[in-house]
């Protein structure tokens, strides 16, 4: 199954209330060919989506789709934010039948280990240290994958819950990705490419891969990347 | 001209390297730099821009809500530090990160005298950073009028 393509453009909505950080994601998805939506706060999120309240339902807690859906392969949003933050977001595009095939990802500038069990036990997919870097986004593809084929009325190839389980038949092991270059429509250039791998010899391949949810082996494994204020810590 | 351009090009060099090892910047910043490209020419001027703004209105948050006779709210100074903490680890500004990881250890602690020196402190930070990017990207322009390109500097 090819994955280079220019049909295979994914589209991102990018949620923080920082004008930096929103400035820095939509570059970085940018930069891996992502065709990006910013909005800064999860009210704005949702009435992107297209959710509204109580519009076709009697219950007026529930959250029901606009006639207008927008296509959206994957929410990455920051944790901390004014009156609806990122967990709270989560958990309301968990409960939406429309929209909880839609991948997570959770953004923080701080390392909670309760926090980020948190998100991940509530569905996100990943869970990001800030700065988030170009490397960071390319354990993303598969998971945007996934909604792509789901909206093309391909079988679901996973369920979200199956953590490190391969989803493509290209994508045996997770720690793989880390070093090896996605054959994707990528704007990567050499020289980022260099950086890349520089990178994530320097933060040591598998605590990236740490991240990832995986429920068979429990959380212990899902430690993330550990930026400790310029401190590199081994394992 | 080409002898003016390398001239250029070598203190362009050197004057980068000095922001790293004077721990001005960090490699957040290298991967700012890396964003960059042809269809994007301008982003790191873009987001640095961004960033200034963020903290002449977040050191003036904090500045009022220190500046009060009475109660100070320690929660709203801490809150405002959490977010310049995030810019500046987000476009590599190292000694004003630094400076924020205290400060927000002197808000939990509600250390006022502390808080106010701090705050005096991360408002010199920034400015110079300000001024020493300011010169980055005179030389970077000195270079491109020279007729020459600006180096990709390796920090490694």
């Amino acid at each position: 199954m090819g994955m280079a393509a220019a049909e295979w453009k994914f589209h991102v909505l990018a949620v923080d209330d920082s004008l930096v950080d929103r400035k820095l994601i939509e570059r970085l998805l940018q930069k891996s060919s992502c065709q990006v939506t910013t909005v800064d706060s999860g009210y704005k999120a949702l009435e992107f989506l297209g959710l509204r309240q109580g519009i076709e339902s009697n219950d007026p807690t529930a959250l029901s789709p606009s006639p207008q859906e927008v296509e959206v392969n994957l929410i990455i949003t920051d944790y901390c934010m004014p009156g609806m933050t990122g967990y709270d977001l989560l958990k309301k595009l968990k409960e939406s039948a429309a929209f909880k095939s839609i991948p997570v990802v959770i953004m923080s500038s701080e390392n909670v280990p309760a926090r980020i069990s948190r998100c991940l036990e509530e569905g996100a997919e990943e869970f990001f240290l800030k700065p988030v870097r170009l490397a960071d986004l390319n354990n993303l593809k598969p998971h945007m994958m996934k909604t792509k084929l789901k909206n093309q009325k391909l079988e679901e190839i996973e369920k979200p819950s199956n953590g490190t389980a391969a989803v493509e038949p290209e994508i045996k092991n997770p720690t793989e990705m880390e070093i090896k270059i996605l054959p994707l429509p990528s704007e990567l250039e050499p020289k980022q490419v260099h950086l890349q791998e520089v990178q994530v010899q320097q933060e040591e391949l598998a605590l990236s891969n740490n991240k990832r949810k995986t429920m068979e082996e429990g959380l212990s494994t899902a430690r993330p990347r550990p930026r400790l204020e310029g401190i590199a810590t081994a394992v | 001209m080409d002898a003016h351009v390398a001239q250029l090009q070598m203190q362009y060099r050197n004057y980068i390297l000095s922001l790293y090892q004077q721990g001005f910047l960090d490699d957040q910043f290298t991967e700012l730099k890396s964003l960059q490209d042809d269809g994007s020419p301008d982003f790191v001027a873009e987001v640095l821009s961004l960033f200034f703004d963020d903290c002449v209105k977040l050191v003036g948050n904090m500045a009022r809500a220190l500046d009060q006779t009475g109660t100070v709210d320690f929660c709203q100074v801490g809150a405002n530090v959490h977010q310049l903490k995030g810019s500046s680890s987000s476009v590599g500004a190292k000694r004003v990160k630094g400076l924020c990881i205290n400060f927000k250890e002197l808000c939990e602690a509600k250390n006022y005298e502390g808080c106010v020196r701090c705050l005096q402190q991360v408002d010199i930070e920034y400015k110079t950073l300000k001024a020493k990017l300011q010169d980055m990207f005179n030389l970077e322009k000195q270079i491109v009028q020279a007729g020459g390109i600006v180096p990709q500097v390796d920090i490694n």
